[in-house]
């Protein structure tokens, strides 16, 4: 199918994206930066789907704004938030760290500017209806071995979150 | 108006990325500085599809392994803020300096 107003999207997404970002940062409450993220979160996967990723973008919506985001509301309330709206939100470094990362931000812009012939423009043709086969194909064929580490790592994080939770083992 | 090129999304990208940088920066509040690193994981996950447009599906398949390792350092990063906030009682970034003498 014909992407419909793409250019209205893309700008439409990407600033939802951002502007929930700057929110996330600035909020004093973090229940609201959780929800602030949860928004640039979906966001996201709108974006995904208009690079024709539409199993990340399920992944995304899912696992992240599903699953992640519930286990940081959750210990937000089980921390003791009242005390710290109370204090002063950001540290005392902040100006440095400020200025780190604009200069950071500039040398992104420098690169993108400098090396722009280096992100050819060309798209190649991807099957819409069988991207989550394709995903698929290569996650059990040539990432195999990757995919067995992955789910390594899920168990000893597991483990491990369990261990430095609990009061006593 | 230009039709929308890989550019494009590799500066939403970046500009998610200097967002996440800024919150791990200058936050005090442990919470926001664990969202702030997701935010920054998610910048490279925009990039990794972006980029999967022109050089096939590897990106897409790394994006959910990088989705994955986030859900791990999500889990591992709030359970050692529950055993520090039992100890110390606060969620001050500043407080956390234990290992430093």
């Amino acid at each position: 199918m014909a992407p419909v107003a793409t250019t209205f999207f893309f700008y439409f997404l990407s600033a939802l994206t951002v502007l929930s970002g700057v929110l996330v940062i600035t909020r004093k409450n973090p229940v609201h930066s959780a929800l602030a993220l949860i928004m640039s979160l979906l966001g996201q996967a709108a974006l995904y789907l208009m690079l024709y990723a539409p199993f990340v973008a399920g992944v995304q919506i899912i696992l992240y704004a599903g699953g992640i985001m519930v286990l940081f509301l959750f210990v937000i309330m089980l921390v003791n938030i009242e005390k710290s709206q109370k204090e002063d939100q950001f540290n005392k470094q902040w100006l440095v760290g400020l200025a780190a990362a604009i200069a950071l931000g500039a040398l992104f812009v420098f690169v993108y500017v400098k090396g722009r012939g280096l992100f050819p423009d060309r798209a190649i043709q991807m099957p819409e209806q069988s991207n989550t086969q394709q995903v698929a194909l290569l996650l059990y064929g040539n990432y195999m071995f990757t995919f067995e580490i992955a789910s390594l790592l899920l168990l000893v994080a597991i483990i491990g979150a369990v261990v430095m939770a609990k009061k006593r083992i | 108006m230009a039709p929308i090129s890989t550019l494009h999304y590799l500066v939403v990208a970046a500009a998610l990325f200097v967002l996440g940088v800024i919150g791990v920066l200058t936050r005090r509040n442990v919470v926001i500085v664990l969202m702030s690193i997701e935010l920054i994981l998610n910048a490279v996950n925009l990039n990794l599809v972006a980029f999967s447009r022109i050089w096939g599906l590897h990106g897409q398949v790394f994006a959910i392994f990088v989705i994955t390792d986030a859900a791990a350092e999500a889990a591992v990063g709030l359970g050692i803020l529950i055993a520090f906030f039992r100890n110390k009682e606060t969620v001050n970034v500043d407080e956390i300096d234990l290992l430093k003498w």
